[in-house]
């Protein structure tokens, strides 16, 4: 999987907490790394997931399953790199898809919902976390609130509670 | 869980190893791609009620870390390619001065600032020769978080037996990436204490007097006994001499107790080797990608194996000549312009066998980028 998007999203703690929850609570093998410039802000941040229940070599991924772009400088990137047949999540705010890509293409309001829901931004990279965990199916939402339990300060927890539910409701309501 | 599972950043599983071996004092000057030690032990070792400071620069974080060490403290610092420049100077001190340190180069893109972002492994002959002077030097690498930790450990513990410097070459990729560690029980690996000097205070102590095993004692500095160190040449007292005698049999001291016990540091991991018809040799995070083409091969029969070095320096000519000598191929992998490839060339009966699979554009080596020099000895173009 690749996570994308823009520096201070959170695509890089999306992908982290996802890794870790695999690894510490589903008993699976994950590898996470991100790429990024020298900037700490902007530009288009990729964070690459592998997870395996077998032994991961190669920790880089050359071409995802499953892509995430939630910025249109993000899926331009990137929108070529995705497995023909994969899955391309993007955000239907943000990004403007092309007809042209050889993938399943789900355009989910997430960074709209979310801010209608709950009122802060803060809690897309979450949000996004829900809907992938949804449609993919590889790491349960039980094991990722528990890794984010472990990472995310005790008052913000309902917060990231509520934004992962909405996520997984806006992923279910993609494969219904 | 009876077993304490992390998911980590290598960097993270480096740290987590130098406390486990006992370090007690940290010095460092933040820098990409190795910031991630300085940051957490910042808040760890005060936790323990041990020290960190953070210095004005290389050279400095490293003469503090020597400082330490003589008072009786297991040391550490980190950088990245850039800094472990400025370090040169004083590396050449402690191994001189015979001070048990661990400094960690997690290398990036260089020369200069170069790629502060992107991995490399463009420093392992800067380990072995970035300071003036004949000398030894041991330096290690690892591919994963779990040999980091196993390596980490083991540098100590090799500082300390051998009082010297010892450089753990750490790259970009494994030190940002994020896995599976274990972090092992209290006891599960042997540590290696400080050799203190049995003279009582008021009796004479020479700090630089080898015992029979070439091993030397040494005595906290600041405590009962008066000594002298110097980076200059030194007798047993540690005060300056040109004496030939002393200069000629403390250089062959500090390059022997390395360079003679060559097959005693050298560590690695063989995969495949017996029946390899094409042997990859590689080190550091390349050797994942060359473990991930051996594994695809062999699952399809190819005879491909895999020698991964974690031992650099003292360079381990004579394994690597026997593991090569059956294999109609020889290709090593590295992320540099063929650095390991002169040492392997060297080591070998036949060097017109040894290939190079490299990348020295900042991009991680891929599989594929293997797979094209491959394809090239096996005649079946690209």
């Amino acid at each position: 999987m690749v996570f994308s998007g823009s520096g201070g999203q959170g695509v890089i703690t999306a992908a982290i907490i996802l890794a870790e929850a695999a690894v510490l609570y589903d008993g699976l093998n994950a590898i996470q790394s991100q790429s990024y410039g020298a900037e700490a802000r902007g530009g288009a941040t990729r964070s690459d997931i592998i997870i395996s229940d077998t032994t991961i070599h190669y920790p880089k991924v050359i071409q995802p399953n499953v892509l995430v772009c939630l910025t249109q400088a993000a899926y331009n990137k990137f929108y070529s790199i995705i497995r023909p047949g994969g899955l391309l999540i993007s955000d239907s705010r943000y990004v403007q898809t092309e007809k042209k890509v050889d993938a399943q293409q789900k355009e989910i309001a997430l960074y709209e919902t979310v801010l209608e829901k709950i009122g802060k931004p803060i809690v897309f990279n979450i949000c996004m976390l829900g809907a992938v965990s949804a449609i993919v199916e590889v790491v349960s939402p039980e094991s990722i609130m528990k890794a984010l339990e472990n990472r995310i300060p005790a008052d913000f927890l309902d917060m990231n509670r509520k934004a992962l539910d909405i996520g997984i409701e806006l992923g279910e309501a993609t494969v219904r | 869980m009876s077993e304490n599972i992390k998911f980590v950043q290598g960097n993270e599983a480096c740290a987590e190893a130098a406390l486990y071996a006992g370090l007690n004092f940290y010095a460092g000057y933040p820098i990409t791609p190795s910031s991630e030690i300085t940051e957490f032990l910042a808040s760890r070792l005060p936790q323990i009620g041990a020290k960190f400071m953070q210095m004005e620069d290389e050279i400095s974080s490293l003469c503090a870390i020597i400082g330490a060490s003589l008072t009786g403290c297991k040391v550490m610092t980190a950088t990245s390619g850039p800094g472990f420049s400025l370090m040169q100077e004083a590396l050449g001190y402690a191994i001189m001065a015979e001070i048990p340190c661990v400094i960690v180069n997690v290398q990036r893109g260089g020369p200069s600032t170069g790629l502060p972002t992107h991995g490399s492994q463009g420093d392992v002959n800067q380990a072995r020769w970035g300071t003036h002077g004949d000398h030894a030097i041991i330096a290690l690498t690892a591919s994963n978080h779990q040999d980091i930790f196993a390596l980490t450990v083991e540098a100590f513990n090799l500082a300390e037996i051998y009082r010297t410097p010892v450089i753990l070459l750490l790259d970009e990729v494994v030190a940002h990436m994020r896995e599976r560690l274990v972090v092992p029980q209290p006891g599960e690996m042997p540590l290696v204490e400080r050799l203190k000097t049995s003279v009582k205070e008021g009796v004479d102590y020479h700090p630089y007097l080898p015992r029979e095993d070439g091993r030397l004692p040494m005595s906290d500095f600041g405590e009962v006994h008066r000594y002298n160190v110097t980076g200059l040449f030194h007798d047993m007292w540690g005060f300056p001499s040109s004496e030939p005698r002393a200069v000629h049999g403390l250089l062959r001291h500090l390059v022997d107790k390395i360079e003679n016990r060559v097959n005693q540091l050298a560590r690695y991991k063989e995969y495949y080797i017996e029946d390899a018809k094409h042997l990859l040799v590689s080190y550091g995070s390349s050797a994942r990608s060359a473990r991930h083409i051996v594994e695809k091969r062999r699952s399809r029969g190819e005879r491909l194996g895999l020698l991964e070095l974690q031992t650099l320096w003292p360079f381990p000519d004579e394994i690597v000549r026997e593991k090569c000598a059956a294999a109609q191929s020889v290709i090593v992998v590295e992320q540099n312009m063929g650095q390991v490839l002169q040492s392997v060339k060297l080591a070998v009966d036949k060097p017109d066998k040894v290939f190079l699979a490299n990348r020295i554009d900042g991009v991680f080596i891929m599989p594929a980028d293997i797979l094209k020099i491959l394809r090239l000895i096996q005649g079946k173009g690209v």
